[in-house]
């Protein structure tokens, strides 16, 4: 059982929770995550750890409302309890000083970026960071973002806010400025780091996303999470979730994340 | 005097071998209770009259825990079933358990001087451990055992399996402090992942650890040593000595194009879907499944029967076991390939597929295989398979699953390298003891041998234990 401590809306259903979870706490790294079931009938399903207190013992979790677990979720109050929380999971992100550090973040994805581009700013890059949403009513962790970057460029792609565009258009921009980026990390939906990657891919940059296939239970026992990476298979939950983007195939976890659409739509029809 | 000795012999081998009573065929294959139901006292009594009570037994030699079978199976005949139990388990800890998936006829009962003269069936062994266990249970007589006095020595058991249950159960009794340390939300290992409800109701298993709880032992969910803290951690938390049961839990595939298309699934994944996830019963329980309507499964060991038996409880209409040799090889538990075949399960035995097929979408449309014939035999004296030319041919299947082995997770060595491994992945530890290559951590089950069976892992539990309340007390 897992106390929620904190709730907050951050955007249109978009939730950010703080979890009980001292040993985790202590212990995670930025780019891990972790697993949860809600209840007795639950799912278990993945979640980044965007941040954490070790001295209070908690995590943050920032989630998108997207089926029947999200929402689940969504609607549970301080002081509930979650069943099950497991943690913290997955490689950690290789962090290190690599000179200018790029942090792309498109919708929810900036959640799962920050921490990372939080140690990089740590580590002391140059960070420049893009964040990107469909319209401005969406956008999260922009002060966060702020406040940890040398220099934050938010897009939109209805130019609600900011510029008038995708987040690889930006990228597009800062580079024809001149500016050359030592590493890139690009995560969000998986169009966008498939732009990304082929923006990238000819420049020769080394670009790094995080991928988000099903899983169950994290530990490489089940295989489900399997991507293909450079021909190869991987378990993004033990060998990712971070992979080299030039590598991914894109198409393969695309299609993938599609086995249960029928059931998840299901599921979210019954819960209503 | 000896003609009464004779006759009484004689009447003796005329009783038949018991049968468990059971759910028909054309019904248990569309539900996920237990198949057999179990024998009644009267038919208990009746098949443990058939044992010869043999003045050396070599059934207790084969098996791996040496329980004292005369013994328990005389108490049955009496009529004393929560004694007979308790016979058992003075060896086994889990006879519930092991009485339902023992190979026996590898073990205790192939053993058995009855089946050795080949005219008669051996006792069913199994059959009377499995009613001994139920009797206790269900009858509510299984008592907490003596514990002696604390040591205030505190031991972390890694993996809630059988090797780590039993461990965890025997230092208990020694009076050392247990903290069993579980990945997984539930706890029990394959018996409660793996292992399909029709053949071990998971009922069981929680009884069992319900059992360990009350003995004093606490079991901590939801923590995967490695990653909430690493061994190296566990010590600084002031464990004395530390046993690792992990498993072999990684599955493995075929590394044939095609397998990660929509609707392949590894055993691991399709049992975990449906056994710990509850699957079965989507959508009130909210893992979903691939309900395929033909399925092939890949493989010919009880996990690969586990998986085309759930493959027909799910509903399919046509559930293959596509295999690379003959029916003479196949690994599994004589019974759960008679099952298998009653349930109307179709083998396609020297069969080996080389490509997973996809449609437009990428969900699996069929499999190409290839016909094999049986060559020379390979170091393992079995025949080799060897690829027939020209025998492609391609199977119409939506649903794959892959169920050719599993192998250790590397999660533990690779945190803590001083832990060494063998170039398979399986942990190095001694003989008899258990004792890795890091002082006071000790190992067994399948994590050390690689995947192998129930009770080879309570044994290593067991001497492991010793081995460890050995150290403790020196
Ligand atoms: C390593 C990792 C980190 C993630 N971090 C975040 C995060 O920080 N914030 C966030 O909002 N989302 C994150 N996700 C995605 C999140 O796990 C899914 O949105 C969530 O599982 C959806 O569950 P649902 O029942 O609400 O929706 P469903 O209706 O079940 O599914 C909606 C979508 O989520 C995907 N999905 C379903 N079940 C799973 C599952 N068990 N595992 C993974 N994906 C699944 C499906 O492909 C589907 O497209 C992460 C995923 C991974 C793998
Ligand atoms: C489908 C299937 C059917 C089978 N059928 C039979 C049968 O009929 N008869 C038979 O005798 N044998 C059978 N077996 C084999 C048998 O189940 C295993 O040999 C036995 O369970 C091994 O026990 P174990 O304790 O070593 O490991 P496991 O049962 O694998 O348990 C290991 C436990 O450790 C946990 N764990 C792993 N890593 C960590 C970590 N880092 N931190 C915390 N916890 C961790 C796992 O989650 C798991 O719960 C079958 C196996 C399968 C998969
Ligand atoms: S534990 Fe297994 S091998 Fe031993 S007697 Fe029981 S069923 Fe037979
Ligand atoms: S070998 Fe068979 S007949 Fe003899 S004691 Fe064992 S079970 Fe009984
Ligand atoms: S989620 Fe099961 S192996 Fe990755």
């Amino acid at each position: 059982m897992a106390k929620i401590v904190k709730r907050k809306d951050l955007a249109a259903e978009v939730v950010l929770m703080e979890l009980e979870a001292p040993e985790i706490a202590k212990k995670r790294k930025p780019g891990q995550f972790i697993i949860l079931r809600v209840n007795e009938q639950g799912e278990r399903i993945p979640l980044t750890i965007a941040d954490s207190d070790p001295d209070a013992g908690t995590i943050t979790i920032i989630f998108q409302v997207v089926g029947k677990t999200t929402m689940q979720l969504r609607d549970l109050h301080e002081g509930d309890k979650i069943a099950d929380l497991a943690g913290p999971l997955g490689t950690a992100t290789h962090i290190k000083n690599f000179g200018t550090a790029v942090a792309i973040g498109g919708g929810v994805g900036t959640a799962v970026i920050y921490p990372i581009a939080k140690g990089l700013k740590e580590a002391g890059n140059n960070l420049i960071s893009i964040i990107g949403a469909r319209t401005k009513n969406l956008l999260i962790l922009t002060d966060e973002m702020e406040k940890i970057s040398n220099r934050l460029i938010v897009a939109t792609d209805d130019g609600s806010f900011g510029v008038n565009g995708f987040v690889t258009d930006v990228l597009k921009q800062i580079i024809d400025e001149g500016i050359k980026p030592d590493i890139i990390y690009a995560i969000g939906p998986l169009p966008m780091m498939k732009a990304v990657a082929n923006a990238t891919r000819p420049l020769g940059i080394k670009t790094i996303v995080s991928l988000n296939p099903i899983m169950i239970d994290g530990t490489g026992m089940c295989g489900g999470c399997r991507v293909t990476v450079n021909n190869q298979t991987k378990f993004a939950c033990v060998d990712g979730p971070e992979f080299d983007a030039h590598q991914v195939d894109f198409d393969n976890l695309g299609q993938r994340l599609k086995v249960y659409n029928h059931q998840e739509k299901e599921s979210c029809k019954i819960f209503g | 005097m000896a003609a009464e000795q004779k006759e009484h012999k004689a009447k003796k081998e005329k009783i038949a071998r018991q049968d468990m009573p059971e759910q028909k065929p054309d019904v248990r294959k569309r539900n996920f209770d237990e198949v057999p139901f179990g024998y009644t006292p009267e038919l208990a009594q009746k098949e443990a009259q058939r044992c010869l009570q043999c003045k050396r037994p070599s059934c207790v030699e084969g098996c791996p825990v040496n329980i004292n079978i005369p013994a328990f199976i005389k108490l049955i005949a009496e009529g004393k079933f929560t004694e007979a139990a308790r016979k058992i388990k003075e060896e086994n800890a889990l006879p519930a358990v092991c009485g339902r998936v023992c190979p026996q006829e590898a073990q205790c009962e192939g053993n058995c001087i009855l089946g050795a003269k080949g005219k008669d069936k051996p006792v069913a062994i199994g059959n009377l451990e499995r009613f001994a266990a139920d009797w206790e249970r269900e009858h509510k007589e299984v008592t907490v055992p003596q514990i002696k006095d604390a040591t205030h020595k505190r031991v972390a058991v890694v993996g809630s399996g059988p090797a780590g249950l039993t461990v965890a159960g025997e230092l208990r009794k020694f009076g050392h402090e247990v903290t069993v340390f579980e990945a997984l939300h539930k706890s029990g290992g394959v018996l409660v992942y793996g292992i399909p409800e029709f053949r071990l109701p998971k009922s069981i298993v929680q009884s069992e650890v319900d059992y360990l709880s009350k003995m004093g032992i606490k079991i901590v969910n939801n923590y995967i040593v490695g990653n909430t803290r690493t061994v190296d951690e566990l010590f600084a938390d002031g464990y004395d000595a530390i046993f690792v049961g992990s498993g072999a839990g990684a599955p493995m595939f075929l590394n044939i194009p095609g397998e990660n298309l929509n609707g392949v699934f590894s055993a691991n994944e399709y049992l975990t879907r449906s056994n710990l996830m509850k699957a079965y019963k989507f959508p009130e329980y909210d893992t979903p499944i691939i309900k395929g309507k033909r399925v092939a499964t890949i493989g010919g060991g009880n996990v690969a029967m586990d998986s085309a038996r759930t493959a027909l409880r799910l509903g399919a209409d046509e559930s293959y076991i596509v295999y690379r040799r003959s029916m003479n090889e196949l690994p599994a538990r004589i019974a759960e390939v008679h099952h298998a075949e009653q349930e109307g399960i179709n083998f396609k035995i020297l069969t080996l597929p080389t490509r997973i097929i996809g449609d437009e979408n990428g969900f699996v449309k069929g499999i190409e295989c290839q016909k094999m014939e049986l060559g020379e035999p390979d170091e393992s004296g079995r025949r080799r398979p060897v690829p027939v030319k020209g025998s492609e041919f391609i199977l119409d299947v939506d649903t794959v699953v892959v169920a050719i082995g599993n192998t250790p997770n590397p999660l533990i060595p690779s945190t803590t390298p001083d832990i060494k491994t063998t170039k398979y992945g399986t942990i190095i530890a001694e003989e008899g003891s258990g004792l890795t290559t890091k002082s006071k951590v000790f190992a067994g089950g399948d994590v050390v041998t690689g995947a192998a069976t129930v009770i080879l892992a309570m044994g290593a539990g067991k001497k492991a234990a010793k081995a460890i309340d050995d150290m403790l007390k020196s």
